[in-house]
């Protein structure tokens, strides 16, 4: 089956390359996890992949009409706004099906009204429910409790199975253990 | 007040206290409230200058405040720290306030788009701005989703392959020939004052996006009738009235 994306010695970076060559593949309804160390390039591959971070070398393959949703470390800058959940929602097509009981009866609130841990995780619900092939997250465990992690969890689980594809980076070691189907290493060296 | 001389200056500056404040909730959401003062000023300066061309100074003024729209994001990278608004304010206001104190022509126009004396929109115009309004409401109707997206996810905004043409541009183009449209009828810091101090009222006592631009809106147009009626009855120039019941109500309600 043609995967959903295929990167080949892909070296990224900004001004100036950030990153040793990565090579990969995903498939649908595949979750695959991305680590190494601070300061590696792993957001910067991210970044790359969608459009943001510059390509310096090695190409990206993308499926012809594949739809990318892309979690970055940056919070929606929703202090202050007078902006409901569900409006939110409504932005990125995401659908709140699926939510937490703590977060589904909370949808009418202002997002600022809400705790820190409520408002991060449908600020990430937001990009994880949208209409999309392949899902970009940029450790979206940061902020989470074990309750959020472990319906986070779940909930890729649940889109993957319906055919969406996930690469994710993350330094949690636990998480990537548990949601990933197969978890590839970037240190200094290639990685393959 | 139901002479026409009245009626008519008061109906305008009602379609545009509908206007004003729903632009100045995006706006706000974007930190750029303070590009309504840029282009009320660049218009001020651009209606002066048309006038002493004997040309119409609504014209110039929505052709100068559309210029600084249009190439806001041009000068916004080569002026970093968001100091572009205020080279934008800076160069209007100067360059107005000089034209009125140089040219006999400019000196009426100029004392009354800064003193806020209401200029007397007549018959002819009311029609124009009312098909602006229902043409500005349409365009940030259908705009609306993308400048919250934008502001909030933009690289989500970005992988989803949408282009910031007509989204960002265009909202810039809109905000700047409205507040042209406004600082000709209003006076620049009636503009400004109906533009920023709805939508922050709405910002701080909505519960949601929606009902955030209709409180805007609904302030608005109370604060206007009053400070109208105000202004009249008063004898006083309407600009410096506006501002004052405006934030007057606002703080009334900020609470």
């Amino acid at each position: 089956m043609t995967p959903l994306l295929r990167v080949e010695g892909l070296v990224a970076g900004w001004q100036a390359p950030a990153c040793q060559a990565v090579s990969l593949a995903i498939g649908a309804g595949e979750i695959v996890g991305l680590t190494g160390p601070n300061g590696v390039g792993k957001s910067t591959v991210l970044a790359a992949l969608a459009g943001r971070a510059k390509v310096f070398a090695g190409h990206v393959e993308r499926r012809p009409g594949l739809r990318l949703a892309l979690q970055t470390q940056e919070v929606p800058p929703v202090v202050g706004l007078s902006l409901a959940g569900s409006e939110l929602l409504a932005l990125t097509g995401a659908s709140p099906e699926g939510l937490p009981p703590w977060l589904a009866g909370r949808l009418d609130l202002r997002l600022d009204r809400l705790s820190g841990g409520q408002r991060h995780y449908l600020a990430l619900w937001a990009i994880l429910a949208a209409p999309a092939d392949l899902l970009l997250l940029d450790e979206p465990t940061n902020n989470l409790d074990a309750a959020g992690v472990a319906h986070l969890v779940a909930s890729l689980r649940a889109r993957a199975a319906a055919g969406l594809g996930v690469l994710v980076v993350s330094h949690d070691a636990e998480f990537v253990k548990v949601a990933c189907d197969r978890v590839l290493c970037m240190e200094a060296s290639d990685v393959e | 007040m139901w002479n026409e001389i009245f009626l008519v200056p008061f109906l305008t500056g009602l379609v545009l206290a509908v206007l004003l404040p729903v632009l100045g909730c995006y706006l706000r959401l974007r930190d750029e409230w303070l590009a309504a003062l840029a282009y009320a000023h660049v218009a001020a300066a651009g209606a002066l200058l048309a006038l002493l061309a004997h040309l119409p100074p609504a014209l110039g003024g929505m052709l100068a405040a559309g210029a600084a729209g249009a190439g806001k994001r041009a000068l916004a990278g080569r002026l970093a720290g968001g100091a572009a608004y205020a080279f934008l304010l800076l160069a209007g206001w100067a360059l107005a306030v000089l034209l009125t104190a140089n040219q006999p022509m400019a000196e009426r126009l100029g004392h009354a788009l800064f003193d806020g004396q209401l200029y007397f929109a007549d018959a002819g115009q009311l029609p124009w701005i009312v098909l602006w309004l229902l043409a500005a409401l349409a365009v940030l109707a259908r705009l609306s989703r993308w400048l919250l997206l934008c502001h909030l996810y933009p690289d989500f905004f970005r992988a989803q392959g949408r282009k910031s043409w007509p989204v960002q541009p265009g909202f810039n183009l809109l905000a700047a020939l409205s507040l042209a449209l406004a600082t000709m009828n209003l006076g620049v810091m009636g503009a400004f004052a109906l533009v920023f101090v709805p939508p922050w009222l709405a910002f701080r006592r909505a519960r949601n996006w929606r009902g955030g631009l209709l409180l805007a809106t609904g302030f608005s147009v109370v604060a206007y009738g009053l400070a109208f009626f105000a202004a009249l009855h008063l004898d006083q120039p309407f600009g410096p009235v506006l501002a004052l019941v405006v934030m007057g109500l606002a703080l009334l309600f900020a609470a």
